[in-house]
């Protein structure tokens, strides 16, 4: 238990707005241990970045938010701005989405990266401040950093501007980097170069990686654990293979059911129907069961817990996850052609899981 | 944005734009119209600037004075009988307040509609045919934004100072390359769009194009700079013709109204407040009105460049 | 950046021949002074008398020569001759340029201070009460018509001399007359209070438009990813503020300032009429009712040379503040 680095627990965050309360995290429960990689995973509007942005405390001041958020033992939940600010970038760091508009255009990247060393290490010099920023350039994977260090943002592709921001986030060796979705906004080409400097920015520094994505192909290949959202709540939990192999919710799989994949010429997509739920006066039960192949009558009327499901660590929060035992998608959802057996090939890209841990 | 799928598949006779257009503008309309209303203060500012414009347009019809009529009493203030009371020729207040609105919106409306339509038109062509055209174009226009509008305006209605229409010509000649500014860039990056694209593989003329296609998807913009330029119309006027340069007697505006106060603030109060609160009521809510169809048009962007 | 300066000034020469002929073109037919001068003098002067005038003020010359002599002669500090006897065009425009240059300057720090201040407090505060008022403020002075706040202005100031049984704030002239033989320090404070309430009239022009300018750019930068990802480097609320969203935000504030000195300069002339200025307002309205061709021009090309100079300046101040501008 102690070796937990960040434990969240029954996390919420409201806003309010004109039109009334947003609940856009409902009771979030995770934990990571040293090192450990976990995947979040779910649809835009999930309350995935939100609850990343909770536990940075980084959320506009009308957000309301509840619950724990516990780093090396530390509630960070009421701490004040001081305090955080200190935390910030040394002991957590962030990377986001948007690699165009994360680095502020009017200074070089060296000042950028510089800014955030001398912020933490307040008698490290100026020069010493630089000579680290070109070798955490170098690390990253900028070719000629020496020359790079000097550069404005504006000078660099989406790829380049990545990896400064993810310089960024190894530099004062974080036990925790969360990355919010770090490679939706660049081509797949450079998807996979900028998930490599992730994993050498994780092995360089030990931190343990909060992974948040809506691509399950990302979290098979990157992450020890997932968890699955929707409507602002876990709806899944489990080892990658858990997840992979043997689903226990209908939303999860539906996402394996709707992953595109080049490996087989027959095999066709089995799209989710609908569209998640506006988080704005939710109705009660389920709120995956409007779209819901599997849907009875208790789902319009109870929301279902995170309860145990197969394994230890496998938590799903589906009235009828026992009925879901080895059960695939093109079962599930009305469609031909979704296998799991590709399903299964995906996961075992993963690497193994750590099986002492207690995830909630 | 998906606006618009290709009329039918590539090689159908579907004239470009009838159909598919009519649909989407409707809802388009539909939600502009929506946000508008929700803007609380966009919608209190329609109305009152509507009340005002029937007040100005219809009241002298039914007033028992008229504006430029002495009546016998002499700088009474306010009373049943002379609502904004009378200066110190007996003429009476509320029908030279009334004539005044009606004069200064006229030339106001007419700057706005006249240098919107040129600017339109002069916009989405160099927009639209870019290159040379543009260049051409674009410097005429930037040569005008040169010009400092109110000394210009002021030299030139010194000679044709008095109509009312000469007026309006005069700012509209000076305002029209605002518009025109705002419109190309607008169809500079309309034209790229696939729906444009699309009209073009058709067979659609240029002229057609520019509009049936690229105006009407521009008409966001162009509709809040008509607006804005109403507010600067009334306050470039006013100003004219508080310094002897715009409208003249005996006709007469809210400027010349203010004007004609200027010493009387203390002796007459009535003369010089009551004309400048409505010059502020219709510059105010015609401001109120654009901000609202601005959020209205552009929801997401608080527009940052002029 | 020399080589773009240099290269923006000789492009601005053509724009300023062309301009400066559309508007002379404008001039010389928005008004006859010839027939002015024959009609209405008293008593009505003969016709070698009208004659010798129109030869004085170069009215029967070619449209093109009448332009070319003028422009050249600019070049070789005469400015053309006046309608008036005895006036030379620039020496008067000269001093009068420099009455209307320090009420100009005032008024454009005034409303830039009041710009930012107003602009930053209301978006570090978006949707506060003082956000909104400071937004009803701003549109109402938006809409406020300068010369009916002039001579409200000028109204209180009487009010205020009365009251005080001061003569601190003046409200006629740029300064008191026959000042020149009082000490330095009493010459000092009465063109500052001189100056106070004109300077405030011409500030409120582009006071408004300013404030909201700023408001709507630093929402937009707070709102940024680079000033979130600052917050989560670990940089405190203030520093965050001072050196990425402030410096960010106010960049484009010079090309606004810039864009608006040919309004500042129009608001000019309103302010110096009402408080009665012996500035280039009074000369552009005097030009323009004695239909004075020279002096007309003399105004109009001053100010274009003004909002060319501004332009080119904040294009440089861009360059330099802003790294994605690059000039060569």
């Amino acid at each position: 238990m102690t070796s937990a680095v960040l434990e969240v627990e029954d996390l919420s965050v409201e806003f309010g707005t004109e039109d009334g309360t947003v609940r856009a995290v409902r009771g979030v429960g995770y934990r990571l241990d040293r090192g450990e990689s976990l995947g979040i995973v779910g649809e835009s509007g999930s309350g995935k970045s939100v609850t990343a942005l909770a536990v940075m405390g980084l959320l506009p001041t009308g957000a309301k938010v509840r619950g724990s958020v516990r780093f090396e033992g530390t509630e960070l939940l009421g701490l004040s701005d001081a305090r955080l600010s200190d935390l910030r970038g040394s002991g957590i760091a962030m990377i986001f989405q948007d690699p165009m508009t994360s680095l502020n255009p009017v200074y070089n990247v060296g000042y950028q990266i510089s800014e955030t060393l001398l912020r933490h290490n307040p008698d490290m010099k100026q020069r010493d401040a630089r000579k680290r920023a070109v070798e955490l350039l170098g690390t990253v994977g900028i070719p000629s950093p020496e020359r790079r260090v000097d550069s404005y943002p504006h000078e660099m592709s989406g790829g380049m501007r990545q990896r400064v921001v993810i310089a960024i986030a190894m530099a004062n060796d974080p036990d925790v980097i969360i990355a919010d979705e770090p490679t939706t906004a660049l081509d797949v080409t450079v998807q996979a170069q900028i998930l490599e400097a992730l994993e050498t920015a994780r092995a360089e520094t030990g931190a343990a990686l909060v992974l948040i994505t809506h691509d399950l192909g990302v979290v098979a290949g990157h992450t020890d654990r997932v968890a699955v959202m929707y409507a602002g709540r876990i709806v899944e939990t489990g080892s990658v293979e858990d997840i992979f192999y043997t689903p226990r919710m209908p939303y999860t799989l539906g996402l394996l059911g709707s992953l595109p994949r080049l490996d087989r010429e027959e095999a066709r997509l089995t799209p989710i129907t609908g569209s998640p739920p506006s988080l704005l006066n939710l109705p009660p039960g389920c709120p995956f069961s409007p779209r819901c192949p599997m849907r009875r009558d208790v789902c319009d009327t109870d929301e279902p817990a995170l309860r145990r499901a197969g394994g230890d660590l496998h938590l799903s929060a589906c009235h009828f996850a026992d009925e879901l035992v080895d059960t695939g998608a093109d079962q599930v959802f009305d469609a031909v052609g979704a296998d799991t057996e590709a399903l299964a090939r995906f996961a075992d890209a993963a690497p193994a899981t750590n099986p002492e841990e207690d995830p909630v | 944005m998906t606006d618009i799928e290709a009329p039918g598949s590539a090689g159908t006779q579907l004239p470009p734009g009838e159909r598919e257009f009519t649909v989407r503008q409707r809802t388009q309309t539909q939600l502009v119209l929506r946000r508008f209303v929700r803007h609380r203060a966009a919608m209190v500012s329609l109305v009152v600037f509507v009340l005002i414009l029937l007040w100005a347009f219809i009241g002298p019809h039914l007033w028992h004075y008229s504006y430029e009529k002495y009546t016998e009493d002499n700088s009474k203030p306010p009373s049943w009988k002379h609502p904004f009371g009378t200066n110190s020729s007996g003429y009476d207040a509320y029908a030279q307040v009334m004539r005044g609105t009606q004069t200064s919106l006229k030339i106001a409306i007419m700057i706005a509609l006249g240098s919107t339509l040129v600017g339109a038109i002069w916009g989405a062509i160099a927009g639209f045919y870019r290159g040379i055209v543009d260049a051409v174009m674009m410097r005429i226009a930037d040569l005008v934004l040169t010009l400092p509008l109110f000394a210009i305006a002021l030299v030139i209605s010194s000679r044709t100072g008095g109509s009312w229409y000469w007026i309006a010509i005069v700012i509209a000649g000076l305002t029209w390359a605002y518009v025109a500014r705002v419109v190309r860039s607008s169809v500079l990056s309309l034209r790229e769009k696939e729906f444009i694209e699309a009209a073009r593989a058709l067979g659609a003329s240029d002229v057609r194009i520019i509009f049936r296609h690229l105006l009407p998807n521009a008409l966001g913009p162009i509709i809040v700079n008509a607006t804005i330029l109403v507010a600067t119309g009334i306050l470039t006027e006013t100003a004219l013709s508080f310094l002897g340069f715009g409208v003249q007697p005996p006709d007469t505006s809210l400027g010349l109204l203010v004007s004609q106060a200027q010493t009387a603030v203390d002796t007459r109060p009535w003369l010089f407040y009551i004309p400048g609160a409505f010059i502020i009521a219709i510059a105010l809510t015609i401001n109120f009105i654009g901000d609202g169809l601005r959020d209205a048009f552009d929801p997401r962007q608080q527009r940052v460049r002029q | 950046m020399l080589a773009y300066t240099v290269r923006r000034i000789l492009v601005s020469i053509p724009v300023l021949i062309v301009s400066t002929f559309i508007v002379f073109l404008v001039v010389i037919n928005s008004g006859d002074p010839v027939a002015n001068f024959a009609t209405s003098r008293q008593p009505a002067p003969s016709k070698a008398a009208v004659a010798a005038f129109a030869r004085h003020i170069h009215a029967n010359q070619p449209v093109m020569e009448r332009y070319w002599n003028w422009i050249t002669g600019v070049l070789h500090g005469d400015f053309g001759p006046s309608v008036q006897a005895n006036l030379n065009i620039g020496h008067d425009l000269f001093t009068r340029f420099k009455v209307t240059i320090t009420l100009v300057a005032a008024a454009m720090i005034l409303a830039l201070i009041m710009a930012v201040v107003f602009g930053v407090f209301s978006a570090i505060r978006q949707y506060s009460a003082a956000d909104y008022t400071i937004t009803f403020f701003g549109f109402l002075f938006l809409a406020m018509p300068v010369f009916w706040f002039a001579v409200l202005l000028k109204q209180a100031g009487i009010w205020f001399n009365e009251k005080t049984g001061s003569q601190f704030l003046g409200t006629i002239g740029e300064k008191s007359p026959y000042l020149e033989v009082d000490t330095t320090w009493n010459q000092f404070t009465d063109h500052v209070g001189h100056l106070i309430l004109p300077t405030i009239t011409l500030a409120l022009v582009s006071f408004a438009s300013w404030t909201r300018y700023t408001r709507a750019s630093m929402l937009e930068v707070l709102n940024s990813d680079y000033v979130r990802l600052a917050r989560a480097k670990g940089l405190r609320r203030g520093k965050v503020m001072t050196r990425h969203a402030l410096r960010t935000a106010l960049i484009p504030l010079a090309t606004v300032t810039a864009l608006d000195i040919a309004i500042i300069l129009g608001g000019a002339v309103i302010t110096e009429t009402i408080f009665q200025w012996h500035g280039m307002g009074e000369m552009l309205v005097q030009a323009a009712t004695t239909l004075d061709v020279y002096r007309t021009m003399a105004w109009l090309l001053l100010s274009a040379v003004v909002v060319i100079g501004f332009n080119l300046v904040a294009d440089l101040l861009y360059a330099v503040l802003d790294p994605r501008i690059r000039y060569d």
